[in-house]
């Protein structure tokens, strides 16, 4: 065998409450290397390094550092061992220079012309460019994440974990940071790259591993893989139980959701979807694909009227059933119990008294019926699992709109049964023939098993993807997705 | 101990004359903290709002104190509403228009509502020899009749006890209690999936609760004291927010918990006046109540959510 990972993790199990983050990942990473941690959002890579880094507790696996196996019980546990993150969002304090920001947490006294001498010296040896006394509020986005790289240095990191390091930048700052890294792996420091974007690990890491759904899917040298096969192994690639995805409906169907040359800005004035016009009509489920950021979230929220079009015209039903992907804040009130948390979803809409005693029994069949496994109509959501909790939602609002819903990643972090037990009620409301259905997911396999009518969303902009002559060919959906031109 | 319980609950006097009478404006500005605070509206102004309350009654008071006490008293009751929810709406128009928490403006608008009673009493509404820094005294129309004879406890405690109950059937029965129970609990669910107006319903909330930190002002100046005075509540406003978390912002158990407080006020009095005891020392038994009640509340919170995550 050559020299010992830098750092390894092997069966890393996490769950968090009802929800299996991590289910027996592995990951070995050389030391003087680029390692790409794959996958999609969700699958548990931020997580793993996490752990890693001592930020949560494995419930079972272990971690080893140059072969000896390690427990970190916290950051600064990770820190003196060698390991550095930066994360997605920022650990800096605004109202400090560079400088003081990399003299954080360190032991003893702080002298500023030492810590500003200690930035300098690190920037010139690594060839990170930064001014050790610029104050990190005034900085662009690209020289924060570089204060964060050498505050991490300055603690004498050797690995560094970089969770989706370019989701800020520019290209050309991404660019520049590739750079930079390639020349910090060649001086025999080691990378973890946490990212989604499949270009990027081809262009920078040495070795990949991909997680799907917790799992190891696929862990090689670069050179011995090729981008298929990431395609596939970030996709899933396992045969799809022929339940007949439902096809498009005839022309003459009703028409139940409509967009004709829609585009949104938010708040910001930044165009999240650009001229977008599709039609859904009666019986069918539209699949809605996108990685985060790209449109998708917007194109749902359009399409169940939850807000309006800056321009062009959105036609859909009086009342839609929405299931948006953050459950905890917009889908529910955990404080409140079932019976409540179904009334909300008529909230504005009544008036008068509430008759609770006839609502909780509305509850107990909507717990009953959707298979929610719940104390009862009175026990607080906050209590419930969170796949219960998403069976229940979905119970709530195909309720409340039956013929119309609108799904946003309905079963992420869902188990196997509880992601079945919500797609059935999805596909429930198109297969009913009342209505229609649309279902935006990151997991491809799920969304070809539930139709064939399939939007891509990328940079705003929304694509229809015409089923491929041959049913298992999928790359033409990943291309699209990932940003991969043909 | 013994003068405390003496001052408290001691006798029928005790009871009915010191505990409740001192209770009824706990009542009213607990109340009025608890429908804010269920409604995520941070209203820590009710201190203010009790004084323009009491402002708005002894304007009512004084102008039409000789007409009968049947048309005065419904008067004044709806001018202490009016002041206090004058008051609140500031805040709430100051949030709803520039951003300003509320957290910061009412407490600021305790402080100019002092200012301003301070000078109501000296300028517009100083008593006719222009000695004494309070109005004159109401004419006997203006003076809220007692429950029972020979007590002091007036109709005050009464309509608070009202407008409990009618608070607690609102907030558990009614449509728009529910609302406002859901954007307390979690404004972008109830947004979100509710369909609710979140901004415009807590600026609604706001005003109501200022409107019955009034009715606070209302009864001290009708009830108690006859006049308006500067000095007319030793802090009510803030006690309020104990009152309202004691009893878990639930209307029912504010009656409780304002009694409660009240006995500790009127106690300590009879501590100071009997045994010598500073009053300071019930503000500690007070507080160490507070906290142990809160720390069990805690307690009791983190041992069901550990039950929850440990039965998955």
């Amino acid at each position: 065998m050559t020299a010992p990972a830098a750092l390894a993790l092997r069966a890393v199990h996490k769950r968090f409450g009802g929800t299996v983050a991590l289910d027996g990942a592995s990951c070995e990473i050389r030391s003087g290397t680029v390692h790409a941690l794959l996958g999609e959002n969700g699958a548990g890579k931020t997580t793993l390094m996490r752990i890693a880094f001592g930020l949560e507790q494995p419930d079972s696996g272990s971690i080893e550092r140059n072969g000896h196996v390690v427990h970190f019980s916290s950051g600064r546990a990770a820190i003196a061992a060698g390991l550095g993150m930066v994360h997605q969002h920022f650990m800096l304090v605004p109202a400090f220079t560079v400088a003081e920001n990399a003299a954080l947490g360190a032991q003893g006294g702080f002298n500023p012309t030492a810590a500003a001498a200690r930035v300098t010296e690190i920037a010139k040896r690594t060839g990170l460019v930064i001014d050790p006394h610029a104050r990190v509020a005034d900085l662009p986005v690209g020289a924060q994440q570089r204060a964060e790289l050498v505050r991490a240095l300055a603690r004498d990191a050797r690995v560094l974990i970089l969770d989706e390091p370019t989701a800020v930048l520019t290209p050309g700052e991404s660019e520049e940071l590739y750079r930079w890294m390639r020349r910090f792996a060649e001086e025999g420091g080691t990378i973890v790259l946490i990212t989604h974007k499949l270009r990027e690990a081809l262009t920078v890491a040495d070795d990949v591993t991909v997680l799907r759904r917790g799992r190891t899917v696929l862990a090689a040298p670069k050179a011995e893989v090729d981008e298929s096969q990431l395609v596939a192994a970030i996709m899933g690639n396992e045969a799809i139980v022929e339940t007949a995805a439902l096809p498009a409906a005839a022309a003459d169907a009703d028409v139940i959701f409509a967009l004709d040359a829609v585009t949104w800005h938010d708040d910001d004035g930044v165009v999240r979807l650009r001229e977008t016009s599709l039609t859904v009509r009666r019986g069918e489920i539209l699949g809605v694909l996108g990685v985060e950021g790209s449109g998708q979230s917007a194109l749902l929220r359009l399409l169940a009227g939850r807000i309006a079009p800056t321009s062009g015209r959105a036609t859909y039903p009086a009342r839609v059933g929405f299931v948006p992907a953050d459950r905890l804040h917009e889908a529910v009130i955990p404080a409140m119990t079932a019976t409540e948390n179904l009334v909300l979803a008529n909230a504005s809409m009544l008036s008068g008294t509430i008759a609770w005693a006839a609502r909780a029994e509305d509850a107990a069949r909507v717990i009953e019926q959707f298979e929610v496994r719940a104390s009862g109509p009175s026990a607080a959501l906050s209590t419930l699992s969170g796949g219960n909790q998403q069976k229940f939602v979905v119970g709530r609002e195909r309720e409340v709109a039956p013929s119309a819903i609108v799904a946003e990643h309905p079963t992420r972090g869902l188990d196997v049964r509880a992601s079945a037990r919500v797609l059935a009620t999805l596909r429930a409301v198109a297969e009913s023939g009342q209505g229609a259905a649309v279902v935006c997911s990151t997991d491809l396999d799920e969304v070809l098993a539930l139709t064939q009518r399939i939007v891509v969303c990328f940079a705003g902009t929304v694509t229809e993807i015409a089923p491929p002559t041959d049913p298992g060919d999928r790359s033409v959906y990943a291309r699209a997705l990932l940003g991969v031109s043909a | 101990m013994l003068a405390f319980w003496h001052g408290a609950f001691g006798s029928a006097f005790a009871f009915w004359s010191a505990t409740l009478v001192r209770a009824t404006p706990l009542l009213y500005v607990g109340l009025a903290v608890a429908l804010a605070f269920r409604a995520g509206v941070m209203n820590i102004g009710a201190e203010g709002q009790l004084i323009l309350g009491a402002i708005g009654a002894s304007i009512v008071a004084l102008r039409l104190g000789s007409a009968p006490t049947v048309i005065v008293v419904p008067l004044m009751l709806l001018g202490g509403m009016l002041g206090g929810a004058l008051w609140a709406g500031l805040a709430a128009w100051l949030r709803k228009r520039f951003g300003v928490l509320e957290v910061i403006s009412t407490i600021m608008l305790n402080f100019v509502a002092l200012a301003l009673i301070s000078w109501m009493v000296r300028g517009p509404l100083q008593e006719p020899t222009r000695v004494y820094p309070m109005s004159a005294t109401f004419a006997v129309g203006a003076h809220w009749p007692f429950v029972i004879p020979g007590q002091r406890l007036h109709i005050g405690f009464v309509v608070a006890l009202l407008a409990a109950g009618i608070l607690w059937f609102i907030l558990a029965r009614t449509a728009v209690g529910f609302r406002i129970r859901a954007i307390g609990a979690g404004a972008r669910a109830a947004q979100s999936a509710g369909g609710v107006d979140a901004a415009t319903l807590s600026a609604r909330v706001f005003v109501w609760s200022g409107a019955l930190a009034g009715l606070a002002g209302a009864s001290e100046v009708g009830g108690v004291t006859w006049a308006l005075y500067e000095g007319l509540s030793p802090g009510y406003g803030y006690t309020a927010i104990a009152v309202a978390l004691l009893a878990r912002l639930d209307p029912r158990w504010v009656i409780v918990t304002a009694i409660f407080f009240g006995a500790l006020e009127a106690g300590g009095a009879s501590m100071q006046r009997e045994a010598g005891v500073p009053a300071v020392a019930v503000q500690i038994i007070t507080a160490t109540v507070l906290l142990t009640v809160l720390a069990v509340a805690r307690w009791r919170e983190h041992v069901t959510r550990q039950r929850v995550t440990d039965g998955l």
